[in-house]
């Protein structure tokens, strides 16, 4: 789960790492209150999504006056931002974040993340903020300079020191960054997080250390212990039919092709996927009904996956180990007969009660066809997809 | 031969009285699993599918002898089952349950690894040696007692790998699911290290999906330390990045962990991989020559 810049703020100034005075609001009244109440002739104005590249995209500004802070947040709330990172439609903006100015000096980088090859939680520092991480990690990876936290003795201060030092910090900035550091992992600790980023973690004309910005994710995971984190979900930075299948216990992901479709776990559901590409193909989403799906989740699982109106076929492919193929057939004939879906459905059963399962849906009279393997379900879903049965 | 478990290996089940664990105990057992009992807090005393209840492993490994643990308690308590297996002297703990916090699992993989315990999963189908024992919530029907050792990141795909070289005739030695999570208790390397040393394994199918490099780290350890024919598939390739496939190790972040970039590692290791799901078992017979 992401957070928006100005909540993951808001935790910060409660774990006492240092960011700019500012506040969101909803409205252009809101933000103008907000702007006066900084007693200050320059402010940042950001819209707040969940998506980066806010900058190029017109949904950062300075500005110099209370209408300039007004006519920024009449510009954007209701409206979507459309940056790189989103899809054409954009993110909608609810909320626009505004701050004091902040006089840079010099932008550094600082994040923090769950580093899977040296199972550790890693924070990364680097001179080079402000810019594309991604690239600096890509070109220069010696820039980027890297403490491991022992997971079970936690950081210590040398580690901090020494990042500090490669930063080039002097000594009151040293201190400022060891706050910063230990606050940074003590929440990332406390609050289950997944990733932090602080791009750029800047140092202003005055030599301080100060959070320009703040990207945080959540282990969704770890949902049920943060439920003042939960709070902050904001739904409509969320894919509609992804939040929905999500309240189904469904994973599922929107693609662009034309054939729906419909696996148990999350690896036979990529490879579902791969191959009907390989068959020439499409898939047009990515779905894992899990492992204790029932009738009732199978035809939540069709809705899903026929809201979608490029559909023209859908693909069933269920392995059972733990799930039953005589349960996922009675729901898969349940969910056909009730919702009159019309399309052709190809069904591939495997694995606990199949033959069971294979036997509902042949005596049943409606628009199935079985398939006896992966591959030749994946070539007749093409086929169907194609117009060609 | 085969590894990790065999028809010798006792095994206790915690959070064993629940609905899921029950049902898969009663198909362990019926599957020749010597399951000697289970714990259940609270329970202690009572009997459960005609076998002994405890309260702690501590009382059960003392009363059993078992060494190995498979573990089906919710996702907020599977932290201390973890440590509590490993610290009360069961040596290989199999752990199904998914949604764990990944917070959790840095301190467990290191307090397991400090103890010298063998942790597989969590958030996996388990464990099996064919013909022998089963730890896990696969279906035993599939497998056939053979010369193909089988490790994977994904659970359904692995029963599709297994069903392939069943049909094909080649069995398995032992099938291992190490799961989908970003910090598994057992990587691909452990594994691939174990079949490389069991004498019976001929070769080897390694099934693995997009997000982190442990694909990569598995191309590296098989180059130089592997003798034996490996087949590999790498689910993924249709996946956009930034998008988590429901696992929750599965995700192209930053550009890194892409299938494409997991294939070439794999090729440039002399790795026989395959394309499509539907030809693991080919790969197997192409490489082999069986």
């Amino acid at each position: 789960m992401n957070l928006h810049e100005y909540q993951a703020k808001q935790l910060f100034r409660e774990y006492k790492i240092s960011v700019s005075e500012g506040l969101a609001a909803s409205s252009s009244d809101e933000a103008e209150r907000v702007a006066k109440s900084l007693n200050v002739d320059k402010w940042v104005v950001k819209a707040q999504v969940h998506a980066g590249g806010r900058g190029k995209a017109g949904g950062v500004e300075i500005v110099e006056s209370i209408e300039g802070v007004r006519s920024f947040a009449e510009k954007w709330l209701g409206k979507n931002l459309v940056t790189f990172q989103t899809d054409e439609k954009g993110q909608l903006v609810s909320q626009i974040l505004i701050e004091t100015c902040t006089s840079i000096d010099k932008e550094l980088y600082l994040g923090a993340v769950i580093d899977r090859a040296s199972q550790r939680l890693v924070v990364m520092a680097s001179t080079e903020g402000g810019v594309n991480i991604e690239e600096v990690a890509e070109e220069t990876p010696e820039k980027i300079f890297k403490a491991e936290i022992d997971p079970v003795e936690g950081p210590n201060e040398l580690q901090a020191n020494e990042l500090a030092r490669n930063l080039g910090l002097n000594e009151v900035q040293c201190l400022q960054f060891r706050e910063i550091f230990n606050g940074l992992i003590k929440l990332f600790l406390e609050k289950d997080l997944s990733l932090v980023e602080v791009n750029p973690l800047v140092i202003t004309e005055s030599g301080d250390l100060i959070c320009l910005d703040a990207k945080i994710n959540v282990d969704s995971n770890a949902l049920y212990r943060q439920e003042e984190v939960e709070e902050l979900r904001d739904p409509s930075q969320e894919d509609s039919r992804e939040a929905k299948a999500a309240e189904w216990d469904l994973s599922y992901v929107a693609l662009d092709g034309n054939i729906g479709c419909m696996v148990n776990g999350a690896g036979l559901a990529m490879g579902t996927m791969d191959i009907i590409k390989l068959h020439g193909g499409e898939p047009a989403n990515f779905l894992d009904v899990g492992g204790t799906a029932d009738s009732k989740r199978v035809a939540e699982a069709f809705k899903i996956i026929l809201s979608d109106d490029n559909v023209n076929t859908v693909l069933i492919n269920i392995f059972g180990g733990i799930v039953r193929c005589d349960v996922i057939a009675d729901g898969i004939v349940e969910a056909l007969t009730v919702m009159g879906v019309s399309v052709p459905v190809i069904v591939r059963l495997e694995g606990n009660s199949a033959e069971k399962g294979l036997n509902i849906l042949d005596e049943c009279e409606l628009n199935i066809i079985p398939a006896s393997n992966l591959e030749e379900a994946a070539s007749l879903a093409v086929k169907a997809s194609k117009g060609e049965i | 031969m085969s590894i990790l478990i065999d028809k010798t290996t006792k095994v206790i089940c915690q959070g064993f009285t629940g609905g899921q664990a029950t049902q898969h105990c009663i198909q362990c057992l019926d599957y020749g699993t010597q399951l000697v009992g289970g714990v259940t807090p609270g329970k202690g005393g009572q009997t459960h599918l005609e076998l002994p209840v405890f309260d702690s492993v501590k009382e059960a490994v003392e009363t059993t002898g078992a060494t190995a643990s498979l573990i089906f308690v919710p996702a907020r308590f599977c932290k201390a089952s973890i440590l509590e297996a490993a610290e009360s002297g069961i040596a290989l703990i199999v752990c199904i349950t998914e949604g764990i916090p990944t917070i959790d699992m840095l301190e467990v993989k290191a307090r397991c690894d400090n103890l010298g315990v063998r942790l597989i999963g969590p958030n996996c189908p388990g464990i099996i040696t064919p013909g022998e024992s089963k730890m896990g919530i696969m279906p035993g029907d599939i497998h056939l007692p053979g010369k193909v050792g089988i490790i994977s990141r994904s659970g359904t795909l692995t029963y599709e790998a297994v069903k392939q070289t069943s049909d094909l005739g080649f069995g398995q030695t032992s099938c291992v699911g190490i799961g989908g999570d970003p910090i598994p208790g057992t990587s691909f390397i452990d594994v691939l290290d174990l079949f490389e040393k069991d004498n019976s394994t001929e070769a080897i199918v390694m099934v693995g999906e997009i997000g982190g490099t442990a694909e990569e780290s598995a191309a590296e350890f098989i180059q130089s330390n592997v003798s034996k024919p490996v087949v590999s598939y790498i689910a993924g390739v249709t996946a956009p990045p930034g998008k988590r496939m429901g696992h929750a190790g599965a995700i192209i972040a930053g550009g890194k962990g892409t299938a494409e970039d997991k294939f070439k590692a794999l090729e440039a290791a002399g790795v026989h991989t395959v394309k499509s799901p539907a030809d693991i078992g080919k790969g197997i017979a192409e490489i082999t020559g069986w």
